[in-house]
C-alpha cells in the first residue's frame, strides 16, 4: 500500500485535481506558504478598510454614503473569512494579528497610498477591487479547500465593489471640467500601483514555482496582470479616461495590450515600509485593537459569569 | 499586558431556504451563543443567503480522520445486494 503521509502521495492528489482539507497530510512548505498567503490576504482586506473609511463622513450624498458603508463592511467580512481559513492550518488569530502589528506579516502595498479625494474612492473600487477580483476569481480554484471556499464567497460580493467604483468614475467624467480632471488625476495615481498588486514579474517572483506546483496559485502574476490590463483599458477609454502610459499598444494578433515597464523600485520601496501611509495604517490598527481590548475582556467576563451560574444551578 | 483573548471559535451552518439541508458556511469568533448568533448573521447572511442559522462551538465537533477513509468509506462493492439492480423481477412487472 502507498504511504498516504508522503510528499509524493500529496503531489499525486494535487495533480489529480483533488482539494486538500485541514486534517489531510500536507508538506510543511505547503502549510507555511498557505499561512503566509492567506494571512497576508486577510490583513489586506482589513487594512484596506482604512483608505475608504476615511471618506464615509465626507461622501457626497446619502446614497454614496450607504454604498461605501456596505462595501467597507464587506471588506471586514472578507478579512474574517480569510482569518478563519488560516486558522484551519493551526495558527491562532492572536498570532496572526501580532504578526501584522509587529510588521512581520505583509499586506497589499496598495493600501499604503492615501485616498486624497472623492475620485479616489471611484478609482479604488474600479481599479483596486478590479485587480483584486482578477486574482480572487483565479484563487477560487486554489487547492486548499477552506481557502477556495472563502474565495467563492468573496467573489460573489466583489463585483458590486468594482461596479460602484466605475459608476463614480463614469459620473465624474460626465460632470464639470473640474470633476473630469479629478477623475483623471485619480486614474493617474492609482493605475500603476494597481498593476503592481499582482506582484513582481514571474521571473523575479521568489515563491511562485512551489505555489504553482501545489496549485495554490492557478495562474502566474504576469498572466493575471495581463487579464486585468486587457479588461480595464477599454473600460477607461469608454468613459474618456486616459491611461497614464504613452506606450500602450493593442497587439491585433494576440488581442493583448502591451504597456511600458513597471517601476519596480517604487514597488519595493513601498513594500519595505516607505510608502506614503505605511506607518499610519499600522498605528491606526494597533490603536483601535488596544482600545477595543476592554470589550473583549468584558465579553469573556460575561461568559465566565454565566458559566458559573449554570454550574451552580445544575 | 492584558490577556488578549480572541474569544472562542464557532462553526456556522446556514439553511438557504426551508426544506433544504444546513450547509457549513465558515466560522466566527464569539464569547457566547448570543454573540455567536449575531456575528454569524452579520458575517454570513447579509444578502439573503439564508433563512436559518445554526452555530456550534468548534470544540464540540468531531471530525473523522482521513487515515481511516479506506475503512470508513469503503464502497462495499462486495455487497451488491444493497443496490436495487441486484434483484430479478418477474417478466412483465411494472412500476417497481
Ligand atoms: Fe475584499
Ligand atoms: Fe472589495
Amino acid at each position: 500500500m502507498h504511504n498516504e503521509h508522503s510528499d509524493a502521495h500529496f503531489q499525486l492528489r494535487i495533480d489529480n485535481g483533488e482539494h486538500i482539507e485541514p486534517k489531510d497530510y500536507m508538506p510543511e512548505g505547503y502549510r507555511k506558504h498557505l499561512i503566509r498567503q492567506i494571512s497576508q490576504h486577510a490583513h489586506s482586506e482589513v487594512i484596506g478598510m482604512q483608505p475608504e473609511g476615511n471618506w464615509i463622513t465626507r461622501a457626497p450624498s446619502l446614497r454614496s454614503k450607504q454604498i461605501l458603508l456596505a462595501k467597507i463592511q464587506d471588506e471586514g467580512g472578507h478579512g474574517l473569512y480569510l482569518y478563519s481559513a488560516a486558522e484551519t492550518l493551526g495558527v491562532s488569530r492572536s498570532e496572526l494579528i501580532e504578526q501584522l502589528q509587529s510588521g512581520k506579516a505583509k499586506y497589499s502595498s496598495i493600501f499604503n497610498y492615501p485616498a486624497l479625494n472623492w475620485a479616489d474612492i471611484g478609482a479604488i473600487g474600479w481599479l483596486v477591487d478590479g485587480a483584486a477580483i482578477v486574482n480572487q476569481v483565479s484563487l477560487q480554484r486554489t487547492s486548499y479547500g477552506p481557502y477556495s471556499r472563502g474565495m467563492v464567497r468573496i467573489c460573489k460580493e466583489e463585483s458590486f465593489h468594482q461596479r460602484q467604483g466605475y459608476e463614480i468614475m463614469a459620473k465624474m467624467m460626465k460632470g464639470t471640467k473640474e470633476q473630469q480632471d479629478m477623475a483623471q488625476d485619480a486614474m493617474n495615481r492609482w493605475w500603476w500601483p494597481a498593476l503592481m498588486m499582482f506582484g513582481p514579474h514571474d521571473t523575479d517572483s521568489p515563491h511562485s514555482s512551489d505555489a504553482v506546483k501545489w496549485k495554490i496559485k492557478r495562474e502566474t502574476n504576469d498572466e493575471l496582470r495581463q487579464k486585468f490590463i486587457d479588461k480595464t483599458i477599454p473600460q477607461a477609454e469608454l468613459i474618456g479616461l486616459k491611461v497614464p502610459d504613452n506606450n500602450i499598444q493593442l497587439d491585433e494578433k494576440t488581442g493583448h495590450y502591451t504597456i511600458s515597464e513597471i517601476n519596480w523600485d517604487e514597488f519595493y520601496r513601498v513594500i519595505s515600509g516607505h510608502g506614503p501611509c505605511n506607518k499610519q495604517r499600522l498605528d491606526h490598527h494597533i490603536k483601535y485593537h488596544e482600545e477595543g481590548a476592554w470589550v473583549r475582556e468584558a465579553a469573556e467576563a460575561y461568559k465566565q459569569k454565566h458559566l458559573k451560574k449554570e454550574l451552580e444551578t445544575a | 499586558m492584558a490577556t488578549d483573548t480572541q474569544l472562542d471559535l464557532w462553526e456556522v451552518f446556514i439553511q438557504s431556504k426551508s426544506g433544504l439541508p444546513y450547509i457549513h458556511a465558515g466560522s466566527i469568533h464569539a464569547s457566547d451563543v448570543k454573540m455567536a448568533m449575531q456575528n454569524a448573521r452579520d458575517i454570513y447572511t447579509r444578502r439573503g443567503e439564508g433563512t436559518s442559522i445554526w452555530v456550534v462551538p468548534s470544540k464540540h465537533i468531531s471530525a473523522s480522520n482521513p487515515d481511516d477513509n479506506d475503512m470508513l468509506f469503503d464502497p462495499s462493492n462486495d455487497k451488491v445486494y444493497r443496490h436495487p439492480t441486484f434483484y430479478v423481477m418477474p417478466e412483465g412487472a411494472k412500476n417497481i
